[in-house]
């Protein structure tokens, strides 16, 4: 283990020496097939254009282990051309003055009016560009089995009341209603989309963008709470510690009737060779349709010698160019960043993915998901929210008044 | 005698005048040991220091040297008693109390008893005790992982019991947020107590075969024997042993990781997975080092007066 670590960051630090102006190395976490197979419609772009590709891959779902390899790196003055990057995580590394510029490049290819305004946040810092967005993924879906939908003759359920009708149909029906992982991100995830459903975007907003007080402790936020907890009879008694994509492969295989998952769901499907519309439907979360709950994956640019400089540009703009966006995003199942990327290589979920975000951005109704961190920093989003509704959800805090009590209390000491 | 000193007993006092291969002989293990102990000084006591001074800022993401003084101990302090919710902290604790002291009795007396009955000069034993010993080949991800399917009632040892026709039979402690900490304890412990087992094994071993004579010739029974003169005999195995489950015990991470599946309800919380999550997760880190050297009190707590007593009995 020693060894192997030490002959690790001697290989890191050579290729690092190593490194000439047609290098570009990239720290990232896509191993899976899929990933790995969308990270390669740049490779294969920057291959054409006579850049070499230095691959730092970091495996572990989540990024955890890469964000914290990506730390070691620049802590130790060896950064990555690029990373990829998660909402505040890119804004921290801004903060502590490590990211680099591509600005120039952004105002050339006029970046700032093709991806959605609510995004440059992360983006940009005091109107720089130090990050680009590669894809984006939005969480307030729901993935239904349409066999077991045609059996117990249901049909798409229009806002909470109905959804819950649903799942009350199939559980007569003698199957799992609603298929589940009981991991503190995925209730979360999941709660993202009762809040907007239960409140509204204006409420989403009032409440998880901008903390007011009196939205956290309202009574629509109790009221949340109080769906939450419907939802809670639907699921198996196995659920808790379940991983995201088991609870996906108990919808494939028809063992249960729908899951509340991100779009990244949609690669189990495809693995599965499953298609939308004819094995399974793919709808907006009851009552969210119209918003777009997002997180998205970035790369951020990082400080390098200025013989790293052009290698960097080149990733950057290849990264934003349309038709790698939309080759990338096919393979990875989210939506291209871009929103003037035609959706004619895309499928029907796809399709619909882009449209609404399109359609989200001019309404204001883009928001960032809270459970991913895209509506607040780690602290409060992984830390208060996530503790406050996992423990909710199972019962350690009993009545949604004390939730929301809890809540209001534990984003305050967070914050 | 007084004044002049016999050369031969001046020899035999002195020795011979030291030359150069002495001085290699006493300096070689010095050498060798030298880098070693930079590197522990630096790597192991170093980085120890620099926890300790991470804890008194108030750094997030990144470390930084704004100081605070106490606040982060005072915000653990007050988690501690906060039960209503439980706060992370206090469940981190009554876990620790519960698991560490279910994998330390548990891997005592379990692995005393196979040694116990591996002792008796039975037929088969060259077998027997690497079988036993297997379980700490693994790493603690695999045995986590294994024993959570095991247990898990849709398609472990519930539906296996179901399937043989006990369908009233009902064990659902993995996916129970409240039980799962005993399924870490029971990972724990299947992997550990046979590692315990080899340590008394060889204390057992090494008790004179004159003494346990005499007493079979004083009449004592086996029991007699094992209770009033083996087991006492074993004493500094125990303590060990003590040593090793409860450092183990206390550090254990990727235990509880592989069998709780990420800690739903907040409940399968340990001090090592709450300060893993605060340092780097939850962009915390100035409170994630406050409770790192919590931890290493802790271990320290028992580690000294141990080393102290051992010490002394040895001048």
């Amino acid at each position: 283990m020693g060894g192997a670590a030490v002959a690790w960051a001697v290989g890191l630090s050579g290729g690092a020496h190593a490194a000439d102006s047609k290098e570009v190395q990239m720290l990232h976490w896509w191993t899976s097939g899929g990933e790995a197979a969308a990270l390669s419609v740049i490779k294969d772009y920057l291959a054409k254009e006579g850049y070499a590709w230095k691959d730092v891959p970091v495996a572990g779902g989540g990024g955890e282990a890469a964000m914290t390899t990506l730390k070691a790196m620049v802590a130790a003055g060896n950064p990555p051309t690029a990373s990829q990057i998660l909402g505040y995580f890119a804004l921290d590394y801004a903060e502590a003055g490590k990211l680099g510029d591509v600005t120039s490049l952004a105002e050339k290819g006029g970046w700032a009016k093709v991806i959605p305004t609510a995004l440059q946040k992360f983006t940009t810092t005091d109107g720089k560009w130090d990050a680009v967005p590669i894809n984006i993924h939005s969480v307030n879906w729901i993935w239904v089995n349409k066999a077991i939908m045609d059996k117990i003759g249901g049909t798409a359920p229009k806002n909470f009341d109905e959804f819950v009708a649903l799942l009350d149909k199939a559980k007569k029906a003698g199957v799992i209603p609603l298929a589940l992982g009981g991991q503190p991100w995925q209730e979360a995830t999941l709660f993202d989309s009762v809040v907007m459903s239960t409140g509204g975007p204006d409420f989403y907003k009032k409440a998880f963008i901008d903390l007011d007080d009196s939205a956290l402790k309202s009574d629509t936020m109790k009221t949340s709470f109080d769906n939450l907890a419907k939802l809670r009879d639907y699921v198996d008694p196995n659920f808790a510690g379940r991983d995201w994509n088991l609870a996906t492969a108990m919808v494939i295989k028809g063992d249960a009737l729908l899951q509340v998952m991100g779009d990244w769901a949609k690669g189990e499907f495809k693995v599965a060779n499953k298609e939308p519309g004819k094995d399974y439907f793919c709808y907006r979360f009851p009552g969210t349709d119209g918003t777009v709950i997002y997180n998205t994956d970035m790369f951020a640019f990082f400080n390098v010698s200025a013989d790293r400089k052009a290698a960097q540009n080149a990733l950057a703009e290849a990264s934003m160019n349309p038709e790698v966006q939309s080759a990338f995003n096919v393979i990875k199942g989210s939506v291209p960043a871009r929103i003037d990327v035609p959706d004619t290589a895309f499928d029907m979920c796809g399709k619909k993915g882009i449209a609404d975000v399109k359609a989200a951005n001019e309404k204001g109704t883009f928001v960032g998901s809270m459970a991913q961190n895209y509506a607040q920093p780690p602290a409060i989003g992984t830390g208060a929210y996530h503790d406050v509704v996992t423990k909710f959800f199972h019962g350690e805090i009993k009545t949604s008044d004390r939730a929301v009590a809890e809540l209001d209390k534990a984003i305050n000491a967070a914050k | 005698m007084t004044t002049a000193i016999d050369p031969v007993v001046a020899y035999a006092v002195e020795g011979p005048r030291p030359g150069l291969k002495d001085h290699l002989r006493d300096w070689i293990p010095r050498l060798v040991l030298a880098p070693s102990f930079a590197l522990v000084l630096i790597f192991v006591y170093g980085f120890n220091l620099w926890t300790l001074l991470i804890s008194f800022t108030n750094s997030k993401a990144f470390a930084n040297f704004n100081f605070i003084g106490w606040g982060n101990y005072a915000k653990l302090w007050t988690w501690t008693f906060e039960t209503d919710p439980p706060s992370n902290w206090y469940t981190a604790l009554v876990n620790m109390v519960i698991f560490g002291g279910l994998y330390v009795i548990f891997c005592l007396v379990l692995g005393l008893a196979l040694a116990i009955l591996l002792d008796q000069k039975i037929r088969g034993e060259g077998i027997l005790r690497p079988l036993y010993l297997y379980p700490l080949a693994l790493s603690f991800i695999v045995t986590g992982t294994a024993w959570k399917l095991f247990l898990d009632p849709r398609i472990g040892l519930e539906k296996a019991v179901h399937d043989l026709g006990w369908t009233s039979f009902h064990f659902d402690w993995v996916v129970n947020p409240r039980m799962m900490i005993y399924c870490v304890a029971i990972a724990g412990i299947w992997q550990t107590s046979g590692f315990v087992m080899a340590m008394f094994l060889a204390a057992l071993r090494g008790i004179d075969g004159e003494i346990l004579k005499a007493a079979q010739i004083d009449g004592a029974s086996a029991y007699a024997t094992y209770r009033r003169i083996i087991i006492p005999m074993m004493r500094p195995v125990f303590m060990s042993a003590l040593i090793i489950l409860t450092h183990m015990a206390i550090k254990s991470y990727d235990l509880v990781l592989s069998v709780t599946g990420k800690n739903p309800g907040g409940a399968a919380e340990l001090p090592s997975t709450f300060m893993y999550s605060y340092t780097f997760t939850r962009n915390q880190m100035a409170v994630g080092s406050a409770s790192a050297i919590i931890m290493l009190m802790t271990i320290a707590a028992i580690m000294v007066p141990y080393l102290y007593s051992e010490l002394r009995e040895k001048h």
